[in-house]
């Protein structure tokens, strides 16, 4: 979709203008927008209900622009949680919000809304989860903000923005085996530091990631916000049309933005994918890089495969390409997690499900848990994990004292094997 | 505005999750949430924060999870204004939400010690320490901004609006 504009622009800038009814916004520059879609989970939610509130303000601005996602503690964990997620369900029916997804027909809320359809190419989207920048992936620009800004969203449809600048990150060159979106955006964080993109849009293009899956665009989205951006974002090409198609979208559902080739880049880096190897991010900064190769020594007590960030099909099918035959370390556990109960469904029928389990391998109904030291693997004061979630501060996954060692499905597999940080043998 | 009080420093990176750890996210209650404040990174904060209601702090302030709980543990505690070389911008937005004063000021971060009293004049940008006599300018906030924390906060802001 064009704006009559001639002034080149961004990705970033066509669709923050398209959403306040210009052409043009010029980067700064401060922009009331209409968004597509205001999100919120179980713990962030009863906040942002209870600013709602305050407004005086009736209704919510559309029944079906509110997704509710309870995740993070769900199943309920406790009897507080429990509270939580009762006072989500019964705002939800209250005020008819229609896209309310209980633990049925739940999944961790940045890999189901894609899947539910509610993120297509042009939105945009806010929600009270920093990891909602993940639906960039699709052309689209989403951002995490704190409650009282999702509470004011839920009542008037709209929320300021600051026009970011952006970066954009070229990837040439053919992956190494195994490598794969995770590597891609721990090598991005690890160049440009946990604040390296702060306040900015950061854009994803080249051949690699022309080849990249859509699974891995999520991943690299996802982590976007963990070198400190507003926004992560893709072009739309074949795949991610592809993808659409298989959610029953189709081109009238969408609108195509696509950056203008004199736009405007604070600043561009060209970066040899093929140079890049199996990384992780050692504790407690997710910029901490290193080879995992060079880390065999690291003994751990934990693997996670699971979170927004990889507990898509796609992680899970590498994980079972290394784990499916195998045993697990018996020294260590090894905690799957499918993003969502359709991702769960599809490893199911895949088989993996059943290997993880011959393997050795605990299997979690969707749920963000041990990512954020909720539940469903939490770590001891000491302990270790490698981990294929977003953050790894101090305890972040349990106790202050315990380790966080991020990284891909290939590694963590791997990993799962061997009880000691490791690159796949096969 | 005026605050005159006393310093409590912390470093770079100060992330959501040392400020509120998740495993305290099952309430959305203020004091339940502050007696668990900075946990993971300080033992001490509580007591510390008794007498002590400035935190200056390094780069990235705030980073890690869109967390609204940060900043209500860290104003619930007492805590009247963060100063700091550079916030993450959803912190930066949930604090000028609630209503807590934020200053962006890489100078006064670097040079305003641990345990320094200063006094700060938010409406004239400017910030003194007592302990050094050093004396810093600060930036005022885009005007949008300013607006919101005229109004005590974005709820006030929007009701503002709606009432027009």
């Amino acid at each position: 979709m064009s704006l009559k504009n001639n002034k080149p622009q961004t990705i970033t800038q066509k669709i923050l203008a398209y959403h306040c009814g210009k052409d043009y916004v010029e980067e700064g520059e401060i922009v009331n927008a209409n968004v597509d879609l205001v999100l919120g989970n179980d713990i962030t939610m009863p906040l942002a209900i209870g600013e709602f509130k305050k407004t005086g303000i009736k209704k919510v601005f559309d029944e079906n622009k509110i997704a509710i996602v309870p995740d993070h503690f769900t199943p309920n964990k406790d009897i507080k949680s429990a509270e939580q997620s009762k006072l989500i369900r019964v705002f939800a029916n209250e005020y008819n919000i229609k896209n309310y997804f209980e633990i049925g027909c739940m999944g961790i809320e940045h890999a189901l809304i894609p899947e539910a359809g509610l993120a297509v190419p042009g939105g945009l989207i806010i929600g009270a989860d920093s990891h909602t920048c993940t639906y960039g992936a699709l052309g689209a620009l989403s951002t995490g903000m704190g409650s009282t800004d999702i509470g004011m969203a839920m009542a008037t449809g709209k929320t300021w923005f600051m026009v970011p600048k952006t970066i954009q990150f070229r990837f040439n060159g053919k992956l190494n085996p195994w490598v794969s979106g995770k590597d891609l955006i721990l090598y991005v964080i690890g160049k440009i530091g946990v604040d390296g993109a702060l306040y900015k849009s950061m854009e994803f293009t080249g051949s690699t990631i022309d080849n990249l899956s859509m699974d891995g665009r999520f991943t690299m989205a996802n982590m976007a916000i963990e070198a400190g951006a507003k926004f992560g974002v893709f072009n739309v090409d074949i795949k991610t049309k592809e993808f659409l198609n298989s959610i029953g979208k189709n081109e009238k559902d969408y609108k195509i933005f696509k950056s203008d080739e004199d736009a405007k880049y604070e600043k561009i880096y060209d970066i040899n994918a093929s140079e890049i190897e199996l990384l992780v991010a050692a504790p407690h900064l997710p910029s901490n890089i290193k080879k995992a190769k060079d880390l065999h020594d690291v003994k751990i007590d934990q693997v996670v495969i699971g979170s927004c960030t990889n507990g898509r099909f796609e992680d899970l099918k590498v994980a079972n390409d290394i784990i499916a035959g195998n045993k697990v370390n018996k020294n260590i556990r090894v905690i799957i997690i499918p993003a969502t109960q359709k991702i769960y469904l599809d490893a199911l029928k895949a088989g993996f499900i059943e290997n993880f389990i011959k393997a050795g391998c605990v299997v979690s109904t969707p749920t963000c848990g041990p990512c954020l030291g909720g539940h469903m693997g939490v770590l001891a004061e000491g302990e270790v994990a490698v981990s294929t979630t977003n953050r790894n501060f101090v305890g972040r996954m349990g106790h202050p004292k315990s380790e966080v060692y991020l990284a891909g499905p290939a590694v963590a597999a791997a990993a799962a094997l061997t009880g000691r940080i490791s690159i796949p043998q096969v | 505005m005026f605050i005159n009080d006393k310093v409590i420093k912390y470093g770079n990176n100060v992330d959501t999750d040392v400020i509120i750890p998740a495993r305290y996210l099952n309430t959305s209650n203020e004091s339940e949430l502050a007696a668990h404040c900075f946990e993971d990174l300080d033992k001490d904060f509580i007591e510390k924060s008794k007498n002590r209601k400035i935190i200056v702090a390094g780069e990235n302030f705030g980073c890690g999870s869109s967390r609204e709980h940060a900043p209500i543990s860290i104003k619930a505690s007492g805590i009247k204004l963060i100063i700091a070389e550079s916030f993450a911008r959803i912190f930066f937005r949930n604090a000028i939400n609630i209503g807590l004063p934020v200053i962006v000021n890489p100078e006064a971060a670097n040079n305003i010690n641990d345990g320094d009293n200063i006094e700060v004049d938010l409406d004239k940008g400017i910030i003194r320490d007592i302990t050094t006599g050093k004396e810093f300018k600060t930036n005022p906030f885009p005007d949008f901004i300013q607006k919101i924390i005229e109004k005590g906060g974005y709820v006030n802001f929007i009701k503002a609006q709606k009432e027009k």
